[in-house]
């Protein structure tokens, strides 16, 4: 009997075959590459596995094991250190205080981010008012609730990134809204102020940003008005990303037609309402992978705040492996480095999947 | 007066204060006047509070700063400059040495962008793998952590200069940086010069004609060897007749340390590889899109024609695709120059180091040197979006 469909009957290997001689070796141009390809990632897999494994140190407990010759990485810094890197210098004994803020943050967020889950309103509520309230006094502590005071500079480490990272949103989203709607405002003056801030900030870099919020700052509040490094750094940071989160708003309201104004204006719509219930609930929703990207660069850009005396996490480990000399050894930065690498690119890939995976189903709700 | 206007006239006396509150007209002029009077509010306390802690501090205000001297070393100048020479003068090294860093960066990061963004659309499944795991891996990490991985992970752990590691070309690389021959100029380059400049004219004219020609009469006859020949070849027929008008001042290994030769420091280097890589990941993804955004009928109405690989691309897809790809790309030179001001935490030399760091330290006069620093990227930034404006106005699509 004739067969009538010739591609069932091929074994898994002609089908293996065949897609390599597709996708590697089509031409003998596409076959160099392929050599040349396998031969760089050989070379960096094999540096890879050789330092982080092979002729790495896995115990010891200081840097006398990782300074033989040839050693390659020196994880006993990292599992030794791993509480400075997490909590910075905050106490002992209060670090599940730091530890209860994660877990009330992760319990708002969580179901907030998974759309199936109801309940958005309070939970946004919740997260915008109730949990900063909650995290602050946790945080910096209160004598009335029996915590004692933390100061501000015993925190670091990665408590420090994602307080700054997450300050910095949440301060930026509002701002960068209210911002945007003032550039597209009919009234001049606002127009204008909104036009200048945002270009201004976009045009300089974080660095000077911050070093204006540390030197120039204080020189402008009354004498008896002072704010510690962190707080000064927060409002750097926030004043930074809500130009850009203006710029990403108002993407999204120049794409929502022109009739939604109007037929809210016709319904005799209050500005606030036209814009709360109307245009703002779907250009947020149109501008939402671009608010997620916005949120990534925050997060790297935290890293910044070394350079004006935090210790975030990158700050925290680039002064351990410089200055604890028990520590000292050839590849003691490196690892710290990598470490911090890791963690950075773990969350920022998280949020960036996150958003593609949002992206594809908003469009799919889009496409019928 | 008609006793129509006189009619709305009185209307108009009669309307009571609810009309005004509900008025937009009215409403927006109140509302801005609000602002402008907290404006007002806001610079004038601003101001007042600035002085009043000028003068409790102690602290000079003005620019007269800019003509004092500067009284520090910097360790690396494109002018000359010595401690004795003045603050405004420390500003230009600074800034200097930051167009340096971005203007090197910028060329770095655009051939490393675009064979990284071509290599991601690649037929080949594992080229076009490892240009995604590239990208993925480098955009999500934060800038500075990639400069100092290069610094404080690879550089500074260099041998020292006694034990420094040999390169070709007599160059040597140690902890204190690339050690690299400097060319000096004799007499007769002038000779090379001419003969590029002669090359570079005689190579627009063949071009020139063989376009004429091919519109004419369609022929498409080679130009690239004639272009080369002259651009190329004409230079190097001059430097050998001129007897090879240069000599090298070679680094030379003493007991201790490296004499002679062009030294690139670490800090340079280390801020060139990391910027370049960083933003090689995000130019990759605009190159990407921007060739995507083409449409495949267009590749495959170039194919028909009888066109060539490599006519499709030159000719068809990438004068289309640069229109997506170079506003979003002048964005990420604009980036890298910005990044460049990273320069701070690794110790070199560029305008904020410089200026914003020492300078700010030596003379305290926070206001102006901030508001200096912030200026010179405002102004870079102005230029771009200038250029920018009058680029898209060029290439937008001509539309009935």
């Amino acid at each position: 009997m004739m067969k009538l469909n010739p591609e069932i009957d091929r074994t898994s290997w002609q089908v293996t075959s065949e897609w390599v001689r597709c996708n590697l070796f089509s031409s003998w141009w596409s076959s160099a590459l392929t050599l040349l390809g396998l031969a760089v990632s050989y070379w960096v897999l094999w540096a890879v596995l050789d330092w982080a494994v092979f002729t790495a140190i896995f115990t010891g407990s200081d840097g006398s094991a990782c300074r033989i010759p040839g050693a390659g990485a020196c994880w006993p810094f990292i599992t030794h250190k791993f509480k400075l890197f997490m909590y910075g210098r905050y106490p002992v004994e209060e670090l599940w205080r730091v530890n209860l803020t994660y877990v009330l943050a992760l319990g708002g967020l969580v179901p907030l981010m998974l759309p199936r889950v109801p309940g958005k309103l309070w939970l946004s509520v919740y997260m915008l008012v109730g949990f900063p309230v909650i995290a602050y006094f946790l945080l910096t502590g209160a004598e009335w609730l029996g915590l004692p005071i933390v100061t501000t500079d015993l925190w670091g480490g990665l408590l420090v990134t994602l307080v700054v990272a997450c300050v910095g949103i949440a301060a930026s989203f509002p701002l960068g809204i209210i911002l945007a709607l003032a550039r597209r405002s009919d009234l001049p003056l606002i127009k204008w102020l909104a036009i200048i801030f945002i270009e201004f900030v976009r045009g300089v870099p974080l660095v000077t940003v911050l070093f204006f919020a540390s030197v120039m700052l204080p020189l402008f509040l009354p004498e008896n008005v002072t704010f510690d490094k962190l707080m000064r750094a927060l409002i750097g940071v926030a004043l930074f990303s809500a130009a850009y989160m203006a710029e990403v708003v108002r993407g999204g309201l120049q794409a929502i037609p022109r009739g939604q104004f109007e037929a809210a204006d016709a319904l005799g719509m209050s500005y606030p309402q036209k814009m709360g219930f109307i245009v703002l609930p779907q250009a947020l929703k149109l501008v939402i992978p671009g608010i997620v990207n916005s949120f990534i660069a925050l997060f790297k850009d935290t890293s910044l705040v070394l350079i004006i005396g935090l210790f975030d996490l990158l700050g925290i480990v680039k002064q351990a492996a410089q200055s604890d000399a028990k520590w000292f050894a050839p590849q003691t930065a490196v690892t710290g480095y990598v470490f911090a690498a890791f963690v950075f690119w773990l969350f920022c890939f998280g949020m960036s999947r996150y958003s593609a995976w949002l992206e594809t189903r908003l469009n799919a709700g889009q496409r019928h | 007066m008609t006793r129509a206007t006189k009619a709305r006239n009185e209307q108009r006396s009669l309307r009571s204060f609810t009309d005004y509150f509900y008025d937009p007209k009215t409403r927006g002029i109140v509302l801005q006047l609000i602002v402008a009077v907290l404006l007002v509010w806001l610079v004038w306390a601003t101001v007042d509070n600035t002085i009043r802690n000028l003068r409790a501090q102690g602290i000079a205000s003005g620019f007269g700063f800019l003509w004092n001297t500067a009284g520090f070393d910097i360790s690396q100048s494109l002018i000359p400059y010595t401690s004795t020479d003045s603050h405004g003068r420390a500003f230009l090294v600074g800034l200097l040495n930051t167009l340096l860093v971005a203007v090197v960066g910028i060329v770095l990061a655009t051939v490393l962008g675009f064979v990284i963004g071509v290599a991601r659309l690649s037929r080949n499944w594992l080229v076009s793998t490892l240009a995604s795991v590239y990208i993925e891996t480098v955009r999500n990490v934060p800038p500075l952590l990639m400069l100092f991985a290069v610094y404080f992970g690879v550089l500074k752990t260099l041998p020292s200069p006694r034990n420094s590691i040999e390169l070709p070309f007599t160059s040597y690389l140690n902890l204190r940086g690339l050690y690299i021959p400097r060319p000096i100029w004799v007499e007769g380059i002038w000779i090379v010069l001419l003969a590029l400049l002669v090359g570079i004219v005689a190579a627009i004219w063949i071009r020139r004609r063989a376009e004429k020609k091919r519109i004419e009469t369609g022929e498409q006859g080679t130009v690239l060897l004639p272009v080369l020949g002259c651009v190329l070849g004409l230079p190097a027929l001059a430097f050998v007749l001129a007897g090879f008008p240069v000599t090298f001042d070679v680094p030379q290994l003493g007991r201790f340390n490296l004499k002679g030769g062009l030294v690139i420091m670490p800090e340079f280097m280390a801020l060139v590889v990391g910027l370049t890589l960083y933003t090689a990941a995000f130019i990759a993804e605009i190159v990407r899109s921007g060739i995507l955004s083409v449409h495949r009928g267009q590749r495959e109405a170039a194919a028909a024609l009888g066109l060539h690989d490599g006519q499709v691309m030159r000719l068809v897809i990438l004068p289309q695709a640069l229109r997506v790809i170079i506003p979003p790309l002048t964005n990420q030179y604009l980036n890298l120059t910005k990044n460049s001001s990273l320069a701070v935490a690794i110790g070199y030399p560029d305008l904020v180091s410089v200026f914003a760091g020492t300078t700010l330290n030596l003379t305290n006069q926070a206001v102006e040197v901030v508001l200096m620093t912030m200026g010179v990227y405002l102004f870079l930034s102005l230029c771009t979006s200038l250029f920018m404006n009058w680029f898209n106005a060029r290439v937008a699509l001509v539309e009935r």
